[in-house]
């Protein structure tokens, strides 16, 4: 609870800061706040307490993907220094949406009510819908926010809807009186009732760009700043997926038998949709974002098995996808301030141009990929493992055939540092926060895949 | 905490190789790996010849998932890890006359696939197997990729997906057996092996263990990514992936795939000895029509692993001890073949069996030595080549006499086009192109003279390395009976 408010107060902060024109003292304030507010929320471990009538409940599960998101955005922040100055002179308003955004990921990984699941949602796609579209003299940016805002509306009044039926059948939104309404209807549950999960799974799914409701994903993602596309793929998505488990698994584990059919269909639709799209990419960010539709589908394999597994695999999935794309995008911002195109021919001959860059980026490319000795294939393999133990076989299989595909299209990243030849020589130099950046996540990735239990131990 | 020693050696040798920024990355390289040479006949000294693991190491590795650092070495393992750690000095030895662009990450991927070849030889869990697995794999394409040839972007590519494609069915495999496993579930090779299946799962268990298996090897119809790799990528590629790479598929099958779905095996085990006899035969008529050498010599190696491979499924004790010594031979032959290949491609420019000859008349030492390697690979007696297919051949006997004909066509198919090709690279008229050709010396004559010796000894006194697995196979061979018997 304390996390929630020191980052509010922590964004109001910034913002004066902008106002008197500290700009210097912005980012360094924004990163200890979140440290902060991270130490707050780690020292409350263990201790399930609740606030505001059982509003929110802050177990050990929100508090492992509370901290996931801070310290991703904490990164991300760190990455951002001279880079929205090149896009704006208002700094400020950049960090405090970050960190609004942020507040409201925190309410939705810790919420034990529906009203608190839509507060935050809300809090958190409004700052996204102005991220989006920051950019305002930008085609791209302005389109990327129009579409995000109309399509993310209505998806947010199919999930109120979806809270209102359940509310009419069971009276309440509190999360643990709908579980036991749930256990206690003998079987006997109205077709509204159905009909309410069905709109919050609409609702729910969009949020996490699962294919049929995906469509939005790659234009937003490419529009939008790349550091706010970053936010997306890995705060924003890290949190829908939290909010969806937290649901499923406290209220509807027991209707497991009508959910699972839809969700196996949603979960292979999207990760070949996003596999598919992918390979026809030409340009990184689009295939970034393509894969990130894809990742969305295996995170949905381990939901098949709605149960403690699942939060683990879905944690410790998430992470590793997190931490590679930090990778990923920092160097793509990077090489696209040089070469001034987002194709993947301007990562030709970065192997020379910067070795330690491009081994950064191949190991990131195989996280993402899912090879082992790397953060990702555990991710892979514990949300293959779970969705065996359902006896989901068939499902692995065309898994297993898009991970293959997968490996195509971020391969081509690889064989283009390695491989072939850039018209430009110069070196590219990575310094300060981006160095440390890129250490930090590729000795992450590295050690979270050669030892996983640091995160699987959690649960 | 040999094997421990054995395995870590080299992964550490592939950091120091990056991070000591030497000039001298060959030389140390070089070191690195005969140091390891020594660590493993270390181990080999202090084996005993029977069938218990020795050098066992165990210790959790992730807790909640039931997956143990479990690593040890048997007969089996032995064996291969001789053939790895045997062939690592020789090849590195062989890349001295050429300098490689970023020598130290070229020598550093070498080190960093030794250990994952080790690994996967000496791994007792099925997640560390398959993690050595992959981690064998990833420098050798980066390896072939970087390196290799003209076309080598396309074709690696599909050599590496083709792999994984493979190892994933696998990876699924395993999965799958380990939630098989009773109680908290397990990765232990031994549990998996006492672990009762079904026998409709055996049979999917079985095809996805020889998609990646089969793949590895290459057996038929899996080998289309095998010329294109072994052509386009550098000559140490080349080298790793056929003389120790390969073996990884044939080891697989018989420790992880045979004792645990030993049902399905009895079922499909026809279809599999079709499959590699099929391979034998089209490989090696395929291999007559070629006019690259190293294509030449990459179907042949599809046809002697065809008969690995057939010799596997047959999985008795002759046509196994086969396999063992026969996947020693064929890895100091072919590495040989390919380098006598590369020292005729460095002086002529060409690999073009047409435009070549008359070699013999300024190389007299080379051509005794290509000779002596050729008897060996095309099966002479008294060469190493000879004992392990008279013993495949002898085992498939016992299996069906028509398919042991066919996988014997592989003596004298490989006997016909290995002596044309030497006929027309070796002898008649010299040309312009090889009138000023220059004998072999130095680093060559070293590495080709310690292969004919390897050549001959092995096959003088292949009891002597025989006599390491005999009992580990004989083990393998009782677990798969008793299995059976329970069965029926």
């Amino acid at each position: 609870m304390t996390s929630i408010i020191i980052i509010t107060l922590l964004a109001v902060v910034l913002l004066f800061l902008g106002v008197y024109n500290k700009t210097a003292a912005l980012v360094p304030v924004a990163y200890l706040g979140l440290l902060g507010a991270l130490a707050t929320q780690i020292s409350t471990w263990n201790t399930n307490l609740y606030y505001f009538n059982q509003m929110v409940l802050f177990d050990n599960f929100s508090i492992v993907f509370s901290s996931l998101t801070i310290v991703t955005t904490i990164l991300i922040i760190l990455l951002s220094k001279g880079y929205f100055e090149k896009i704006s002179s208002n700094v400020a308003e950049y960090l405090a949406l970050i960190l609004f955004a942020l507040v409201g990921v925190l309410c939705m990984v810790s919420f034990q009510n529906l009203t608190m699941l839509f507060i935050g949602i809300e809090i958190m796609s409004i700052s996204m819908y102005a991220l989006a579209g920051i950019r305002k003299k930008d085609l791209a940016s302005n389109e990327a926010a129009l579409k995000y805002f109309l399509m993310g509306s209505f998806a947010t009044a199919f999930l109120m809807f979806g809270i209102a039926l359940i509310y009419g059948f069971t009276g309440t939104f509190n999360l643990d009186q709908i579980a036991s309404a749930v256990g206690m209807s003998n079987g006997v549950i109205a077709p509204l009732f159905y009909a309410g999960i069905l709109f919050i799974l609409v609702g729910m799914l969009f949020k996490i760009s699962a294919a049929p409701f995906h469509f939005w994903a790659p234009d937003v993602y490419e529009g939008a700043p790349s550091l706010i596309t970053l936010f997306m793929s890995t705060v924003v998505k890290t949190a829908s997926f939290a909010a969806f488990i937290r649901l499923f698994i406290t209220c509807f584990a027991s209707l497991s038998t009508y959910l699972t059919p839809t969700l196996w269909i949603v979960a292979l639709l999207t990760i070949s949709i996003g596999n598919l799209s992918a390979l026809m990419q030409h340009s990184f960010k689009r295939m970034l974002a393509y894969s990130s539709i894809s990742h969305a589908g295996y995170m949905l394999m381990a939901i098949l098995a709605i149960g403690p597994n699942s939060s683990k695999a879905i944690f410790l999935y998430a992470s590793a996808y997190s931490i590679a794309s930090i990778t990923a995008f920092a160097i793509f911002i990077k090489v696209k301030e040089i070469a001034q195109s987002d194709s993947f021919d301007a990562f030709n001959g970065l192997g020379k141009r910067n070795p330690g860059m491009a081994l950064a980026l191949t190991i990131a490319m195989c996280s993402l990929a899912g090879i082992p000795l790397t953060a990702g294939f555990f991710g892979k393999f514990y949300v293959f493992t779970t969705a065996m133990s359902q006896n989901y076989y068939w499902l692995v299989a065309l898994a297993i055939v898009n991970a293959v595909i997968g490996i195509w299209y971020y391969f081509k990243v690889i064989i283009a540092m390695y491989m072939k030849e850039s018209t430009d020589n110069s070196t590219i130099e990575a310094r300060g926060n981006m160095a440390l950046v890129l250490f930090l996540t590729t000795m992450a990735t590295i050690i979270l895949g050669i030892f996983p239990s640091i995160l699987s131990s959690l649960f | 905490m040999i094997t421990l020693l054995l395995l870590l050696f080299p992964a550490l040798a592939s950091l120091a190789l990056l991070v000591l920024n030497t000039k001298e990355a060959k030389r140390a390289a070089l070191i690195f790996s005969i140091v390891e040479l020594g660590i493993a006949l270390f181990a080999l000294i202090n084996f005993q010849k029977d069938a218990s693991t020795q050098f066992l190491i165990d210790t959790t590795w992730v807790s909640s998932l039931g997956i143990h650092f479990k690593i040890g070495i048997d007969g089996i393992s032995m064996l291969m890890v001789m053939l790895t750690t045997g062939l690592f000095p020789l090849i590195i030895l062989s890349t001295f006359n050429k300098t490689y662009t970023a020598e130290k990450s070229f020598y550093a991927l070498m080190m960093f696939m030794q250990a994952g070849l080790i690994g996967v030889f000496v791994s007792l869990d099925a997640f560390l197997f398959y993690t050595c697995w992959e981690a064998a794999l990833i420098p050798v394409y980066f390896i072939a990729a970087i390196w290799g040839g003209a076309e080598r972007i396309q074709a690696t590519l599909k050599f590496f997906v083709y792999t994984i494609l493979g190892s994933l069915f696998m990876l699924a495999a395993l999965i799958y057996i380990y939630l098989q496993t009773p109680g908290a579930h397990s990765f232990d090779l031994n549990v998996f092996y006492q672990t009762a299946l079904n026998s409709t799962a055996q049979s999917y268990l079985f095809w996805a263990f020889f998609v990646a298996f089969a793949i590895k090897m290459p057996i038929f119809p899996f080998h289309t990514w095998q010329p294109d790799t072994y052509t386009e990528a550098p000559t140490p590629a080349t080298m790793l992936l056929s003389a120790i790479m390969l073996k990884m598929g044939v080891y697989g099958i018989i420790r992880w795939m045979i004792p645990v779905v030993p049902q399905a095996f009895q079922e499909w085990s026809w279809l599999a000895i079709t499959l590699s006899v099929i391979g034998i035969v089209y490989a090696s008529l395929i291999a007559f029509n070629q006019k690259d050498l190293k294509r030449l010599i990459a179907y042949s190696s599809i046809a002697h692993v065809g008969l690995i491979g057939a010799g596997v499924f047959v999985f008795n004790a002759q046509a196994l001890q086969g396999a063992m010594i026969q996947m020693l031979s064929h890895g100091v032959n072919v590495f040989a073949l390919f380098y006598i290949i590369y020292i005729i491609e460095s002086r002529t420019s060409t690999r073009e069996i047409n435009i070549l000859g008359g070699i013999v008349h300024s190389a007299p030492k080379l051509a005794i030595v290509f000779t002596i390697i050729m008897m060996g690979s095309i099966a002479l007696p008294l060469t190493n080549g000879f004992v392990g297919e008279f013993l495949l051949l002898a085992g498939l006997y016992q299996y069906s006499a028509i398919a042991t004909a066919f996988a014997g066509l592989t003596i004298i198919l490989g006997a016909v086009y290995m002596l044309r090709m030497y006929q027309r690279v070796m002898l008649g008229e010299a040309n312009n192109l090889t009138s000023a050709f220059k004998d072999i010396h130095g680093n060559e004559k070293t590495i080709l003279y310690i292969v004919v010796l390897l050549v001959i000894v092995m096959g003088i006194m292949p009891n002597a390395i025989l006599s390491i697995s005999d009992a580990s196979v004989q083990n393998l061979i009782s677990i798969v009976n008793s299995k059976l018997a329970i069965i029926n």
